[in-house]
């Protein structure tokens, strides 16, 4: 008796602690040891993201010149943003700049990558030299191309007159400011979309190639058809690493031109950081940042987007 | 060099006060006890530049002369202000002495309360020597330096006055006379202008922001006045027009390509390169200039004041002081080091390197400073100068965004675009700016 009993007991006990155990699963309750594991890692994380992401909507919500102090003004630094001509001069500059150099290093890198792909004698050197660009300092790299666009001293017009061509006046001239500086971008990046195309080539199996062959495809023919859909997943990951490198780009754009000339090629970046730094408007440079990073999210959002569809379209799926 | 040569030995013991008894020949003035805080070690926040290095160059005298460590930090222009204004919004800078751009920061620093007051010290015998009394600085110095109760809250140390150089062997050449006026320097820009050959009249700043302190000294030169009486700014009159056609007359018509992205050295560089027959810009630049592993022009440059405009001639200046932080605890030290850094000795040097003018009259004023300088006809224009300067910039807190927006304006007449149009749509960003910033 006194044995069923105690066998009842820790039954009983076994049962409880189980429903405990679950119940503790609910409500998240952990045993002491679990939170010194944690703890750091969630100070680490509130520190450098939480905690800067919550000062900078407070101070967004402030009128804040440094040297005085905050006052508190709601919305008000968010809704001079739409009145304000140079912000919003500056989104349309960030967009075309972001475009294009999204675009050319894309292109020409897949060209390249294409061309590397092949075996011809001394290929391993040309790659490596190929990809020297991208190991230069942007600074430094930024002050070079800033005299080789030199209108009377530069090279570069200097080339253009040994083919016939007019000089142009590149980053010295609004127009035609943002495409020279996706210039010197494109010669940065391109290699790195390169190699990273050349990556997704080099994983295709030999097969379609095969196939296609023998079915007579032309070379263009083999790429369209063959290489590009299988590239797509890198081409992807290539264009997402371009697209937050671009639109953040800050180091070339200042070095070369400032922004200028007068506020031709001046990024939402060049803007934030004379309102921040030059102006010391901390409250209305913060309401820049939190559009800024939206705007960031939104293309984010849509790049990955399109890659869904794309991901569908090769699984055979409907777009 | 000449000036040197009899104060040398006076130079190398680094007994300051007894070479600038050499230096002026005047009876031995009551020394400040520049001893009595020897042991200490103080901070300085310069500014890269001819001013900041000569500081640095010559501290190890300072501290033979007084007994204080000094650590400077000498940083580009643009950053030092950056650094310097974070730091004092914080409370705790981690420097003592500051090297200020007067014409940037004056009212910023003023409102804003950063630096010690140094009235006090200036009377004290203690810690000043008899020769430098407030009236000795130049009135644009004490325009800069003091505030609206007459308080010294730095020492003025150095201005930068705009001047017209001009390549001799151009003007020669095609039997051009050096431009008194406005009207006929733009006709001589458009003799001297040979496109064909690369040569252009004229060159200067047309880079937003940095194309200010140009602009402005044709402004000031059309009868313009940055502010009205009640503070509110006024760059889009009929003056501010005119000067902006006469400025994109020359920088369109007579100046090399690309000069809307020109700085001063984009400029420099087409003057020294024999390439621009005439540039407008401040007086420091003679050493380049005339230096034979960097131009191709020296001894053919010649150095003038800035042609007369319809409302009257003026040179454009510009300044930099010397400050201590408020919250510094060596504000004694400190001063020491400002009062050295603007005592005539450093000051000869500072004229006699090209470097930049002293404010302080008694060192322009005295002959061997004078004789001293290798090139006479760059100090006349200096001397000159100095008799009809004006402030080159508004004394607001905003001038950033000032010389951005306004420079945006004027740099967009570059490409085409009407002065009235650009210089109305300027102001009407501007104004709303400066309203919050005066109110607040």
């Amino acid at each position: 008796m006194s044995e069923l009993t105690a066998g009842k007991a820790v039954a009983k006990t076994t049962a409880a602690v189980a429903a405990e155990t679950a119940t503790a699963g609910k409500n998240e309750w952990r045993p002491i040891s679990y939170w010194p594991f944690v703890i750091p890692a969630m100070i680490v994380v509130m520190a450098v993201i939480i905690f800067p992401w919550v000062y900078t909507i407070w101070m967004s919500l402030h009128e804040w010149k440094v040297g005085q102090a905050p006052t508190f003004v709601g919305f008000a630094n968010y809704l001079r943003l739409p009145s304000d001509a140079r912000f919003v001069e500056s989104v349309g500059h960030t967009l075309v700049y972001t475009a294009l150099s999204v675009a050319l290093p894309l292109i020409l890198g897949t060209l390249a990558a294409v061309i590397f792909n092949n075996k011809f004698p001394l290929r391993g050197l040309f790659r490596g030299l190929f990809i020297l660009p991208m190991m230069a300092t942007p600074v430094a790299i930024a002050l070079v191309w800033t005299m080789m666009f030199h209108p009377q001293l530069g090279v570069l017009n200097y080339l253009l007159s040994l083919f016939g061509l007019p000089p142009s006046l590149w980053v010295f001239h609004p127009a035609t400011a943002i495409p020279s500086l996706v210039l010197v971008e494109t010669w940065q990046w391109t290699p790195l979309v390169m190699l990273i195309v050349l990556g997704g080539l080099s994983a295709i199996p030999t097969e379609p190639y095969e196939s296609a062959q023998i079915d007579g495809a032309t070379p263009w023919q083999t790429f369209r058809y063959i290489s590009l859909p299988m590239i797509m997943p890198f081409l992807f990951i290539a264009a997402m690493i371009r697209m937050i490198d671009a639109v953040k780009s800050f180091d070339i754009i200042f070095a070369i031109t400032q922004g200028g000339p007068g506020s031709a090629s001046e990024t939402i970046n060049l803007y934030l950081y004379s309102v921040a730094f030059v102006y010391y408007d901390v409250g209305y440079a913060s309401a820049i940042v939190v559009v800024f990073f939206a705007l960031i999210v939104a293309l984010a959002g849509a790049l990955l987007h399109l890659r869904q569809r794309t991901h569908w379209n090769d699984a055979g799926g409907s777009a | 060099m000449a000036l040197y040569g009899p104060t040398r030995r006076a130079f190398v013991h680094g007994a300051l006060a007894t070479s600038a008894i050499g230096l002026t020949g005047i009876p031995a003035f009551a020394d400040p006890a520049w001893k009595k805080y020897a042991g200490t070690t103080i901070e300085a926040n310069l500014i890269k530049g001819p001013r900041g290095e000569l500081l640095q160059k010559y501290a190890s005298e300072f501290t033979e002369l007084t007994g204080i460590k000094v650590e400077s930090e000498v940083i580009p222009e643009q950053q030092q202000r950056q650094k310097a204004v974070i730091e004092l919004t914080s409370g705790k800078p981690s420097f003592d002495v500051v090297h200020v751009s007067y014409h940037v920061q004056k009212r910023q620093f003023e409102k804003a309360g950063w630096l010690a007051d140094l009235t006090g010290f200036m009377k004290d015998p203690n810690l000043t020597a008899s020769d430098l009394r407030v009236d000795d600085f130049s009135a644009g110095g004490l325009q800069f330096a003091q505030n609206d109760k007459g308080e010294m809250h730095s020492l003025p140390w150095s201005v930068d006055y705009f001047i017209l150089y001009y390549n001799k062997e151009m003007f020669a050449k095609k039997g051009v006379a050096v431009p008194k006026t406005m009207d006929e320097m733009a006709a001589a820009a458009e003799k001297l202008n040979d496109p064909a050959n690369g040569i252009y009249g004229f060159t200067g700043r047309g880079l937003r922001n940095a194309n200010m302190t140009l602009w402005t000294n044709f402004f000031l030169n059309y009868g313009g006045e940055f502010l009205d009486a009640k503070g509110n700014i006024l760059t889009d009159g009929p003056e501010a027009i005119e000067a902006t056609k006469m400025y994109q007359r020359l920088l369109t018509k007579t100046a090399p390509p690309g000069v809307a992205g020109f700085n001063w050295m984009e400029s420099m560089a087409s003057l020294t390169q024999g390439r621009a027959a005439m540039w407008i810009d401040g007086v420091g630049w003679a050493p380049p200039i005339e230096d034979p592993n960097a131009s191709r022009v020296v001894g053919k440059i010649g150095y003038t004041v800035v042609p007369a405009g319809p409302k009257g001639q003026f040179s454009a200046a510009y300044g930099d002081g010397i400050g201590i932080a408020k919250t510094s605890t060596k504000k004694e030290a400190a001063y020491l080091y400002c009062q050295w850094a603007v005592s005539k000795t450093m000051g000869a040097r500072l004229l006699q390197s090209g470097g930049g003018v002293p404010f302080r009259n008694s060192i322009l004023n005295e002959e061997t400073v004078r004789k001293g300088v290798k090139n006479q006809e760059w100090l006349d224009s200096v001397i000159a100068s100095a008799k009809i300067s004006k402030l080159g910039l508004p004394v607001i807190v905003p001038v950033a965004e000032f010389r951005d927006l306004v420079g945006a304006a004027v740099t967009a007449t570059l490409a085409g675009a009407d002065p009235a149009t650009e210089l109305k749509k300027a102001h009407e960003q501007f104004r709303p700016i400066l309203e919050r910033s005066e109110k607040s």
